[in-house]
């Protein structure tokens, strides 16, 4: 083997502080994934395309696949993992469950942490603010309909959204 | 009392292996159950579909772990499953562990595709149920001295008819030992009115752990030393490896190992980003001929590589009819070559060692995909061990095979666990894809709005390449060997749902197989069922517009199973279908620039299974020729429903991947290689483009098999839309995807 990456990094994830020895342009996908064995957010693309990897960089949404981990020294990166645990959800995540709002579940990550920071901001958004903050999010199951009223839920409080479910 | 042997004991050792082997988290979460088993470990034995043993073990914590080969895709039939083990041999629910898809651990239910799960597997899985409740049955009769007949079962307690205080718990029963029977099938199982669990909206399992990032993807599994592995392909199958300088890669820091095996060409490293970098910096200089043929010539080209025909199904004499009718109707349609396209490219770990080897795989096969792997690896099939876990959304023959013989190769290199990740190009570039097709259809309706000759003839390359034996049926032995990947071709693919159920005095349907065509194909979701629906659901609406009949009421007309009549009038009905007599109606409220409208179409999945009927609503924008549509309505009969949330998730994706695969998705390539290869040069749906609302009515019918429910669904949406596009525009498209520049063109033609 030849020799490993030199630079130590400290970043702030889900509260704690870590210390981690990458090369600065290492994906912090990779970091949050392979050291720090969260395995939240998830490889998509790699190209900042899909959003499956997003994660919270001070409140905002980012595509971890293309954000440098020494871009993120001294901020707060949050996590899926660090909204809520099965057992304590977020109520966002109590939302996606109530709605079953996944099917093999790969993008919810993303779907999750770009909804999050939408209500955030916004916590009562219309249907169009939804749809218009999730575009850039892609999932292949179409699970797109129970995402939205999963969203709706959370912002409503934890209940069935107005319109209630189709069918 | 020793009721120990093998195969117990096998799994007593699988679970604690996983617990030693899996870092980080415990891949199995109820592996303390295996304690209760109480058995030493011992040789792992092939579980057999007959034995009762093979499929179910009761512990002494009284759980039930259920060894499925059967396993979950994303498709929430894991859920499903577990519903019919917990209905048949009365156990709560939550007390089912789940076992999938272990080419050592399960039984060989075959692999988990066309819809099957709940059909077959659930089938095999509630015989197995109902024996083990028989088996306890008795077991408690011997132990209570009372008769089985005045015994009850209930959570998982078998107790004496108004004496609930003697009672015995199957864990007291059985906890930990054998039920040593065979499965005879004659233990008898419940009658759908006495059910209790199926039919329930149970919420999935699963689901929890998705959403907060505790689920165990095969991305997320790490072992103990594993390294991380990428691939380097070549333009495509076949393409000369002209050059390579290993050692541009080799001296960058992290690099374990330039791996090379005829054209097959991988990088191991320490670090996932090292990994990335070494494949993104090996010089390697490849050439291939050009053998595609230009996106113009592609459906030509189909017609020139068909060297035989087969007729699928025939009637009367077409050929005479369609000479003597009046106003014959013709029409010619074709589909793209499409792509899975997971979400999560395919990904996979491989833990190969001198003498055995190890892969963790999202295949829909574990028990097919050991016998390539170990020819792969030069190994006998016994030394050979596939475990199912769970990946990315699947939809059909993905990647996940290439990808476990590509780690498998790399950790044979190295001689340490290897976890590779496919790139995004390389899923967009090298998943086998959904085939295109050409369809020319003829056929001519009389006065009384009968269909009086039908002829289809449709080209298509195969619609199914699995791994066989042969290791160049995956990528990494095909690049190995320097052959083509691939197998025989499955006739019965592209055929599916080629032959409508309207009955048809004078029809004719050939298939023209491509033997051979440069790109790989395989099973994508439905096989050849959308494609095939798409051109005789809107050829159906053709002939309706040409006689001047409702759409609906032709159908009718070639159509007597009630159950087909059930779904097509719960869609109507729903939606608020409106006969007609001519198209376009442009009877919905159009704004400036853009025209409503609405089409039908009416599927029996691979016809024989699931009934689906859609009402499709679209907004066509004049100027630039997008199609937006609006509302879906679906009425849908698979039989006896386990689920019907679950079931409602899958007809609402079906349906929303459907809208994709019409409006938007063809792969592109140029003369030698796929050229579409990330989210821009192969786009799918995004949420400014889904419907209002998917409108579902669920038609149960407890007196009925179920029938699968993954598939069919997708089959009437792109017919329904072209018809829809019609109806608002009195334009008539026939291409998918119906692009914008496509429907523009045609409203301009």
């Amino acid at each position: 083997m030849h020799e490993l990456p030199t630079a130590t990094i400290r970043i702030r994830v889900n509260g704690a502080d870590h210390e981690v020895s990458a090369e600065p342009d290492t994906p912090l996908l990779f970091v949050l994934r392979n050291e720090l064995s969260l395995n939240g957010p998830k490889f998509g693309c790699g190209l900042g395309q899909c959003g499956s990897c997003t994660v919270h960089v001070d409140g905002a949404p980012r595509r971890s696949c293309v954000t440098a981990v020494s871009a993120v020294a001294g901020k707060d990166v949050v996590t899926l993992e660090g909204l809520g645990t099965p057992e304590r959800p977020h109520p966002l995540q109590q939302a996606f469950i109530d709605e079953q709002a996944a099917q093999c579940g790969y993008c919810i990550n993303g779907m999750i942490m770009r909804a999050a920071a939408l209500l955030a901001k916004a916590p009562r958004p219309s249907r169009d603010d939804i749809l218009s903050a999730m575009d850039a999010n892609l999932c292949r199951c179409g699970t797109h309909m129970r995402i939205v009223r999963a969203i709706e839920r959370a912002a409503a409080g934890g209940t069935a959204s107005p319109t209630g479910r189709e069918g | 009392m020793d009721r120990s042997s093998s195969s117990l004991r096998s799994r007593r050792e699988f679970l604690a292996d996983a617990g030693i082997l899996v870092v980080g988290f415990s891949l199995f979460p109820r592996a303390s159950h295996a304690e209760s088993l109480g058995r030493a470990p011992r040789a792992v034995a092939a579980p057999s579909a007959e034995a009762l043993d093979s499929w179910l073990v009761i512990g002494r914590d009284e759980r039930v772990t259920v060894y499925a080969g059967k396993v979950e895709l994303g498709t929430g039939v894991s859920t499903a499953l577990r519903q019919i083990v917990a209905e048949e041999l009365d156990v709560p629910l939550e007390r089912i562990t789940w076992v999938q898809g272990d080419s050592q651990l399960t039984v060989d239910q075959g692999r988990t595709v066309g819809s099957g799960s709940v059909k077959r597997g659930g089938a095999q899985l509630r015989r197995a149920a109902a024996e083990a409740r028989q088996v306890l049955l008795e077991m408690a009769a011997a132990r209570l001295s009372v008769p089985a007949s005045q015994l009850e079962i209930a959570d998982g307690v078998v107790s004496v008819a108004g004496n609930a205080s003697n009672r015995l718990t199957f864990g007291a029963l059985i906890g930990g030992g054998r039920f040593e029977r065979t499965i005879s099938g004659r233990a008898p199982v419940k009658v759908p009115a006495a059910y209790k669990v199926v039919g329930r909206p149970v919420p999935r399992a699963e689901i929890p752990g998705k959403v907060t990032g505790k689920h165990v993807y095969v991305h997320d599994l790490r072992l103990p030393g594993m390294l991380h592995g990428r691939v380097v392909r070549p333009p495509r199958l076949g393409a000369t490896l002209e050059s390579i300088d290993e050692q541009s890669a080799a001296k960058l820091p992290g690099v374990i190992r330039v791996a090379r095996k005829g054209t097959f060409v991988g990088v191991v490293a320490a670090r996932e980003e090292q990994a990335v970098r070494a494949a993104k910096t090996l010089h390697a200089r490849w050439t291939a001929t050009p053998v595609l043929p230009a996106a113009g010539d592609l459906y030509s080209t189909f017609k020139s590589l068909a060297t035989s025909e087969r007729v699928v199904g025939e009637a009367g004499d077409a050929a005479a009819a369609l000479r003597s009718a009046a106003r014959p109707v013709r029409a010619t349609y074709r589909w793209p070559f499409q792509l899975h396209a997971s979400i999560g490219p395919s990904c996979a770990v491989a833990d190969v060692r001198a003498d055995n080897a190890t892969v963790y795989s999202a295949t829909q096969g574990a028990h097919q995909l050991v016998a390539p792997i170990a020819a792969l690896l030069g190994m006998s099939s016994e030394k050979v061990r596939v475990v199912f876990t769970e990946g990315s959304g699947c939809y059909g023959h993905n990647g996940a095979d290439d990808v476990a013989a590509d780690a498998a190769l790399l950790s044979q290199a190295v001689g340490r666990p290897v976890r590779v990740q496919w790139s995004r190009e390389d899923e967009h570039a090298w998943e086998p894809e959904g085939p295109a097709m050409l369809f020319e259809m003829a056929g001519a309706v009389d006065a009384d709005g009968k269909i009086t000759a039908w002829t289809y003839d449709a080209w298509t390359p195969t619609h199914g390449a699995r791994p066989t034996r042969d290791p160049a049926t995956l990528v990494a032995g095909a690049l190995a060997a320097g052959k083509a990947a691939g197998g025989e071709f499955f006739s019965g693919g592209g055929e599916r749902n080629a032959r409508t159920t309207y009955a048809l005095p004078n029809e004719r349907v050939t298939s023209h197989p491509v033997p051979s065509f440069p790109i790989r194909t395989s099973s994508l979701r439905g096989l050849g069922s959308p494609q095939n629906s798409f051109a005789n659901e809107s050829f159906v609406d053709e002939l309706a517009t040409a006689a001047g009949i409702d759409p609906i009421e032709l159908r009718r007309h070639h159509l007597s199973d009630p159950r087909a009549l059930a779904v097509i009038d719960a869609a109507a009905k729903r939606a608020g279908w409106a006969p007609r007599t001519s198209s376009p109606t442009r009877s919905g409220v159009s704004s400036a620039g853009i025209r409503k409208g609405r089409g039908f179409a009416y599927v029996q999945y691979d016809r024989t299974e699931a009934y689906v009927a859609a009402v499709v609503d679209v907004d066509v924008r004049l100027d630039t020729g997008s199609v937006r549509v609006r509302r879906v309505c679906v009425a849908h009969d698979c039989g006896l429903i386990v689920n019907p949330d679950g079931l409602r998730n899958q007809i609402e994706g079906n349906v929303i991947q459907a809208i994709s695969r019409t409006l938007k998705e063809a792969v592109r390539f140029d003369s030698t290689r796929v050229t579409g290869v990330d989210w821009n040069g192969y786009p799918i749906l995004r949420f400014s483009e889904i419907p209002e609302a998917i409108d579902i009515e669920l038609i149960d019918r407890p007196d009925q098999p179920s029938v699968g429910a993954g598939e069919a669904a997708t089959s009437p949406i792109p017919a329904a839309i072209a018809n829809a596009i019609f109806d608002a525009t009195g334009v008539r498209v026939r291409q998918v995807p119906f692009t914008a520049d496509r429907v523009r063109a045609a409203l301009r033609a």
